[in-house]
């Protein structure tokens, strides 16, 4: 490049019209999902106490070093105040078991910035959603410590309500059906899972708090329905599908839209701005994509959960679906291929 | 190139796996603990070294149309002797490394060597040729598959390091660790070349 130039190259910006501007940046997308998580936030303090608070607290603050030693090493403009990395950490939080070794959600939360966001070549560059890819690395780096969880309030070890209707599916597949309805006596009611009075992830048992976040998202227009939409339906269709055909009843859909992470995933992870695809028909297709995944793990799966698996996995696909969902050009010739 | 450059350009300026990327099934796969990775070097620079000597040797009787095959009938009569032997001799490395001591056979390392060295070279710089190689193939593996015990295992050749209070990072040891262990230290390699050649220029 000759240096007679007045401006870099690299500082003038190419976009493609209608040249609108406007106040929102990637400061102010990421302040809104953060505030947005405050109600899960809030909850998760109240069920788990400091048994949340101190990994929350962990995990945002090993995500925001990670990102400081990782610009620094790249010689990048510093992005820590754009709340990336706040985000990030807060979000592999929610997805950690309350009681967590502290050490491990720091770890998690490195390599969710390090490894998934920055070795990808930073902020809008990830494949996969970081957050989801930290507690990948945790649950196959300690099995064991990603699946002890914690009674609500008293912090007492036990099973999440996802891992006992496994057990349940278990039981009934070798006919045991006396055991199988002695354990299901055992799973909370509908009530308490809607408002996050069962064990499970930090963030993701309160269904109400992530839905009202999930309305604050809607409403800023940072979020759109499709996503959420076509992933929370899919999974009510199918579970429904095998409620009704099993004998089960509607409790069973609900347990499977209530139980799990599929909230926080349909409307935190998946929605993604990165990670998803930007077509209207694509987003449909994703979350499609992610709510029979979910579904198929959590019937025939190893493990009792599949929300974060199916994300990572349609993560791979959204640059395929965003290549043969976008319009054609107007003006242009309709391909039939 | 002088018979020493033959020698020493496997083990850093042409190493077969971190700058070649080539071999990379068994690399991935059985780098998951020293002593298979070393197990695994040593037999694949065997079968290196006595197919590099036999297809240097016969390379002027050999016709150019078939000789992708003829090189493959070599290099598997010597992985199978390499095969029995292990079997006969190490029986546990046999059942660790399992099916990638026969794999050793489409290893493009081996064929890369004889169709791009042996077949155009005399027998002794065929033999350094492939000394270097294996040697530059079974240190990287050596390295690789340190990096993946220590933190996966906690372990070196089987010794444990910390003690019982550390969790090792399972990971690291499955499947996904090889690839973010050689993703890493490729990262690393290619750094430190982008340097040293920053270095060179100015």
């Amino acid at each position: 490049m000759s240096t007679s130039m007045s401006t870099p190259l690299s500082e003038l910006i190419v976009s493609p019209a209608p040249h609108i501007t406007s106040e929102a940046t990637v400061k102010t997308a990421m302040r809104d999902v953060v505030i947005a998580l405050m109600p899960a936030l809030l909850l998760s303090l109240y069920f788990f106490r400091w048994q949340a608070a101190t990994v929350i607290i962990t995990c945002v603050v090993a995500a925001v070093l990670s990102e400081v030693v990782a610009v620094k090493l790249q010689n990048k403009p510093n992005t820590i105040d754009d709340y990336s990395a706040v985000l990030t950490g807060l979000l592999l939080a929610f997805c950690l078991p309350p009681g967590l070794p502290l050490w491990m959600a720091a770890v998690g939360s490195a390599s969710a910035i390090i490894v998934a966001k920055h070795l990808f070549g930073g902020l809008g560059q990830n494949i996969f959603n970081p957050a989801h890819v930290g507690r990948a690395i945790l649950l196959a780096s300690w099995p064991v410590a990603m699946t002890t969880w914690k009674t609500p309030i008293d912090g007492v070890t036990t099973a999440t309500p996802m891992a006992i209707i496994k057990e349940v599916g278990k039981l009934e597949a070798l006919g045991e059906t006396i055991a199988a309805n002695e354990l299901m006596a055992q799973l909370p009611s509908i009530w308490d899972l809607f408002i996050g009075n069962v064990s499970g992830s930090i963030g993701e048992t309160s269904a109400l708090a992530l839905i009202i976040g999930g309305i604050y998202l809607l409403y800023k227009g940072h979020i759109e329905w499709r996503i959420p939409g076509a992933f929370i339906g899919t999974v009510f269709v199918l579970t429904t599908l095998v409620g009704v055909t099993t004998g089960k009843g509607l409790w069973y859909p609900a347990f499977h839209l209530f139980g799990g992470g599929l909230m926080i995933g349909a409307i935190f992870m998946a929605t993604d701005w990165v990670t998803s695809p930007i077509t209207k028909k694509g987003r449909i297709i994703f979350g499609i994509g992610c709510g029979l995944l979910t579904t198929i793990i959590r019937l025939y799966g190893g493990y009792p959960e599949g929300v974060c698996y199916s994300i990572l996995l349609m993560n791979c696909c959204t640059p395929l679906i965003d290549r043969y969902t976008k319009s054609p050009i107007y003006g242009g010739r309709v391909k039939n291929a | 190139m002088s018979l020493g450059k033959e020698f020493t350009k496997g083990i850093i300026k042409e190493n077969p796996i971190f700058i070649m990327l080539l071999g990379m099934c068994p690399v991935l796969a059985v780098s998951s603990s020293v002593i298979n990775g070393l197990g695994m070097g040593v037999a694949a620079t065997a079968v290196l070294v006595a197919s590099n000597i036999a297809v240097s040797a016969l390379r002027k009787i050999i016709p150019d149309s078939i000789r992708i095959p003829c090189f493959i009938v070599i290099i598997a009569s010597f992985v199978t002797i390499v095969d029995l032997s292990v079997k006969a001799y190490s029986p546990a490395l046999s059942q660790s490394l399992g099916i990638f001591i026969p794999l050793i056979v489409v290893n493009c390392i081996i064929l890369g060597r004889a169709e791009a060295f042996a077949s155009k070279n005399g027998v002794l710089g065929s033999i350094l040729d492939a000394l270097g190689m294996g040697i530059g193939f079974t240190l990287s593996l050596v390295v690789l598959s340190a990096v993946r015990e220590v933190l996966g295992a906690g372990e070196f050749l089987g010794n444990s390091l910390f003690g019982a209070g550390f969790q090792p990072a399972l990971i690291m040891i499955l499947p996904p660790g090889a690839f973010l262990a050689l993703g890493c230290l490729l990262g690393l390699i290619n750094l430190k070349q982008q340097k040293s050649s920053q270095a060179e220029r100015s």
